[in-house]
């Protein structure tokens, strides 16, 4: 194997990586070029020097059919959510998990087959009846009604409890003895020592909550929530005067983020992913 | 420097006792030392002391005052665990420091109590470090570096040398008896090596199935073991004990065992014959095993090179001899017997 | 299971589950509940009052063609996706678990996509397959439009739903491989297991657990988390062509307002739900060992 190179192992990945980087390659490229070419069928795959401005431009550019916000705020908006997503999960499944693994209450049983049975309803499920409940909570289009239905949910509690449960239990009582109570704990051996689960965590959900699209484009009706996700699909309203290549800059801006966090913590986030069971 | 006092201690698992009513009063800066097979209560024993438990019953005083209800974290008491339990996201000198911290002590006079501590264990050039970048012997150092900083009114040592190799866990035990000796802090030591526990108790307890079998001190407990039981648990090769009536001993106690040490039994030219089945040369001294006409086996040990004949013949001097009943496995005193 | 070492006290523990208690009562059980009581109720038009119906929207709902027809639509759908998905997952994480100059290259390139949103998975296939614009779709020919023709459609959905999900399949796929201990596969090697039968008889079984695990999880993918990317690519259509089971619950719900049919449909989806949470949770129990 390491005389000569393993021709057909680079073939199938190459073709793998040609796959899932050309379409990006499109679009990127398609970002650069002329509108009305684009829209005349002449989309090329060789970038425009002079378009790259493009990008810069797309910042400020509204919603085609609606005058809409521009896309720095829906840049800002998703942003805010994905944030508040991925750091309210972390913090309210942080604390419950701590709870169940290191306490014995009465009702603890009770209070994790709860939060266990949140596994079993995505919002895809009960966006109907959750819509409802949100709009009886007057909480339409405020970032709690965007953020706080999805903020509870069991895989970041069980992970946590999974974590907490394989910390070794003569670490708890060296503290212990050391004088440690069990907030001191919490802060000074639980966080430093699940430091790379909850970055993994942060990357997980960053993504779950930028990607989101069926729950904002129901709780998020003003256009001063629109996220980008439900901004550019809006963009692309079946009309001939879609500007194509505002839209692929935007789409390209959309990507950055999420696409960034996930190569920059690959490592740590892989091993989250995998460790955890999603 | 404290006086630890147990007054009927026990605890149980639901039905199962664990460690059966236990009284004990150990004198300010002694070594006692917790001895048994796994299972038997000691690592309950001691967790209970630290606080890690609640007591089924009875009470712990530490200096007079009861602590058996207190916190962990109240109790003045540090610990030494078999895997060292260091903190992995501290410096050597943070896991030393950490207890010192929460007391709310200031920055300098942690600083000053954990480089004399550290210079006590010779681990000046650590003090960066994390445990990660430590051998097995430093990281046992800074678990014990841990425990000293807080000047403790008891110590607890949970098996701490277990995860050593051989040649250091020997020079470590001298070591942490030196230390103990010097800063004169009471101590609690559980393990199920019985070198260690022979070299370092100043009182031994040997543990049976949830009850202490002997509280003495050790050269007491290896001399007049109050149990067959303790007889064959202290002492390498172990305790050999026969039929004294079948092995041709003359004047026994009726319905008992007999039991001698392998170091006793004397090789002399006309005796109790003795098959030989093995050998096992260790250098200064050997190791005999062989089979009496009786049928019953038995162990010796004899200083110097192997000896050359095949068949030996044994005497079972009288002095040496020590004698159990055979049913409950209590010893028999002497004076009774003769 | 549980920890040895406990901390003593009720009232922190009790503060400290509360917010997530709080929120899985009031965005969870509350909106379960409500849909189980919607789901049996019936309102007159003017919202004014509700008489129990029983099951009656159900049998309605399982007797309505459309509704029965986006059953069979979504279970092949989610099936093809996964086979697909996990097939592409698996080709990839083989090779990449070889030696290779350059293997963590590859394996970036192949794990980004997981970061894509599945909404905007379709607007980059748009930009692909769109019959005027596509820098594809414009050179098939006077035949390929999937705004028209219902099953190129469904296979451009299909096709942009595996295409988003491979990545997922791949890491797991190749933490799976990376796990088996190499002194195995050179065992099986000395023992003359070359190739495609080496694969098959040991590495094969060795991935059954992830395998399992996978199965279930892009069921559930394909089944709920591809809205976004049926309703951007798609709107459902052409003529409910594309329209999954959870499309029509936002169609009928949201849109057409349709409260106790709705109802039935989240009701009939979190049956689905819980039997493939069930099924995963004895796989995850298997995987754990």
């Amino acid at each position: 194997m390491k005389d000569k190179p393993d021709f057909l192992a680079h073939g199938v990945l190459l073709l793998g990586v040609i796959l899932f980087v050309l379409p990006i390659w499109v679009m990127m490229a398609g970002a650069t070029q002329n509108a009305g070419a684009i829209a005349r069928g002449d989309l090329s795959l060789i970038p425009n020097p002079h378009g790259f401005g493009m990008f810069g431009r797309a910042l400020f550019f509204g919603g085609a059919s609606r005058a809409g916000y521009p896309v720095w705020h829906m840049l800002l908006v998703s942003f805010a959510m994905a944030v508040g997503i991925a750091a309210g999960k972390i913090a309210i499944s942080l604390i419950s998990a701590f709870a169940i693994a290191f306490f014995r209450f009465p009702f603890r049983k009770l209070a994790f087959w709860t939060i266990f049975l949140t596994l079993m309803l995505p919002v895809e499920v009960r966006i109907i009846p959750s819509f409802a409940v949100v709009s009886s909570l007057k909480l339409i289009n405020t970032y709690g009604g965007l953020t706080l239905p999805l903020i509870a949910s069991a895989t970041a509690t069980l992970l946590f409890r999974q974590v907490f449960t394989a910390l070794p239990d003569e670490l708890v009582e060296a503290a212990r003895l050391d004088g440690a109570g069990p907030l001191v704990f919490l802060r000074d051996m639980v966080l430093p020592v699940s430091r790379a689960n909850l970055a993994a965590l942060f990357v997980i959900l960053f993504v779950y909550g930028w990607n989101q699209y069926l729950w904002p484009l129901l709780a998020a009706s003003s256009p001063a929530y629109t996220t980008l996700v439900l901004g550019i699909v809006q963009m692309m309203a079946p009309d001939q005067m879609t500007p194509w290549n505002l839209v692929m800059a935007t789409t390209t801006l959309a990507l950055l983020p999420p696409v960034a966090v996930v190569v920059a913590l690959q490592g740590a986030f892989v091993r989250g992913l995998t460790e955890t069971d999603k | 420097m404290a006086i630890l006092e147990l007054q009927g201690l026990a605890k149980n698992f639901g039905e199962t006792a664990v460690l059966k009513p236990l009284d004990l009063t150990l004198a300010s800066g002694q070594m006692l030392v917790i001895v048994g097979a796994s299972g038997c209560g000691k690592s309950t024993l001691l967790r209970l002391v630290a606080g890690l438990e609640s007591a089924s019953a009875g009470r712990i005083l530490l200096d007079g005052a009861d602590i058996t209800r207190q916190d962990p974290s109240q109790r003045d008491i540090a610990m030494v665990f078999q895997n060292y339990a260091l903190y992995p996201h501290m410096t050597v000198a943070q896991n030393m420091g950490y207890a010192l911290k929460l007391r709310g002590e200031s920055r300098a006079a942690i600083a000053a109590k954990v480089e004399e501590a550290a210079a006590l264990l010779g681990l000046g050039d650590l003090l960066g470090r994390r445990p990660a970048q430590l051998s097995g012997g430093q990281r046992q150092r800074v678990a014990m570096g841990r425990a000293i900083v807080r000047q403790p009114k008891l110590f607890l040592f949970d098996e701490p040398l277990s995860n050593l190799d051989a040649k250091l866990r020997v020079s470590m035990r001298a070591e942490i008896r030196r230390l103990q000796k010097r800063l004169g802090i009471t101590s609690l030591y559980v393990t199920h090596d019985q070198v260690e526990a022979m070299t370092m108790a100043d009182r031994l307890i040997v543990m049976e199935a949830g009850r202490a079998a002997q509280i003495a001190a050790p050269m007491e407990v290896f001399e007049r073991p109050a149990s067959r039981f303790v007889a064959q648990f202290m002492g390498a090769p172990a305790m050999n004990i026969l039929d004294p009536v079948r092995a041709g001993m003359g004047n026994t106690p009726p319905g008992s065992v007999a039991g001698i040490r392998p170091e006793y039994v004397e090789i002399v030219a006309d005796g109790v014959p003795l098959a030989v089945d093995l050998v096992e040369p260790l250098g200064a001294e050997t190791l005999i095993h062989g089979t009496l006409r009786c049928g019953q086996r038995l162990t010796l040990r004899r200083a110097g090179p192997p000896p050359a004949a095949d068949g030996l013949h044994v005497r079972f001097p009288e002095e040496a001899l020590h004698f159990f009943d055979a049913e409950s496995g209590i010893r028999i005193e002497e004076e009774a017997a003769f | 299971m549980d920890r040895r070492t406990l901390f003593p006290g009720i009232t922190l523990p009790s503060l400290l589950v509360a917010p997530q208690l709080l929120l899985t009562v009031l965005f969870f059980l509350w909106p379960a509940v409500k849909a189980v009581q919607e789901a049996v109720t019936a309102s007159n038009p003017f919202g004014t009052a509700t008489v129990f119906v029983g099951l009656d929207n159900f049998t309605s709902l399982l007797l309505d063609p459309t509704y029965r027809a986006a059953i069979w639509r979504t279970v092949w759908f989610c099936m093809v996706v996964t086979a697909l998905a996990m097939a592409g997952g698996l080709l990839f994480a083989c090779y990449a678990n070889r030696p290779l100059r350059g293997a963590k290259i590859y394996r970036t390139l192949l794990i980004w996509p997981y970061a894509v949103a599945p909404a905007l998975s379709a607007v980059v296939w748009v930009f692909i397959m769109d019959p005027q614009i596509g820098i594809l779709g414009r050179h098939l020919g006077a035949g390929w439009n999937y705004a028209l023709n219902g099953g190129q459609a469904m296979a451009l959905v299909i096709g942009a739903s595996a295409w988003k999900q491979v990545s997922y399949n791949f890491i797991f796929y190749l933490a799976a491989l990376q796990a088996i201990p190499r002194s195995l596969i050179e065992a099986a090697t000395l023992d003359g297991a070359r190739g495609f039968t080496r694969f098959r008889t040991m590495i094969w079984p060795m991935l059954l657990p992830t395998t399992l695990f996978l199965m279930v999880v892009n069921l559930v993918y394909a089944a709920f988390d591809t809205f976004g990317l049926i309703y951007a690519l798609t709107g459902g259509g052409p003529a409910g062509a594309t329209e999954t089971m959870v499309v029509k619950v936002y169609e009928d719900g949201y849109i057409g307002n349709d409260i106790g049919g709705s109802a039935a449909q989240s009701v009939v989806l979190m049956i689905m739900i819980v039997a493939l949470t069930a099924v995963q949770f004895r796989f995850l129990g298997r995987r754990g060992q």
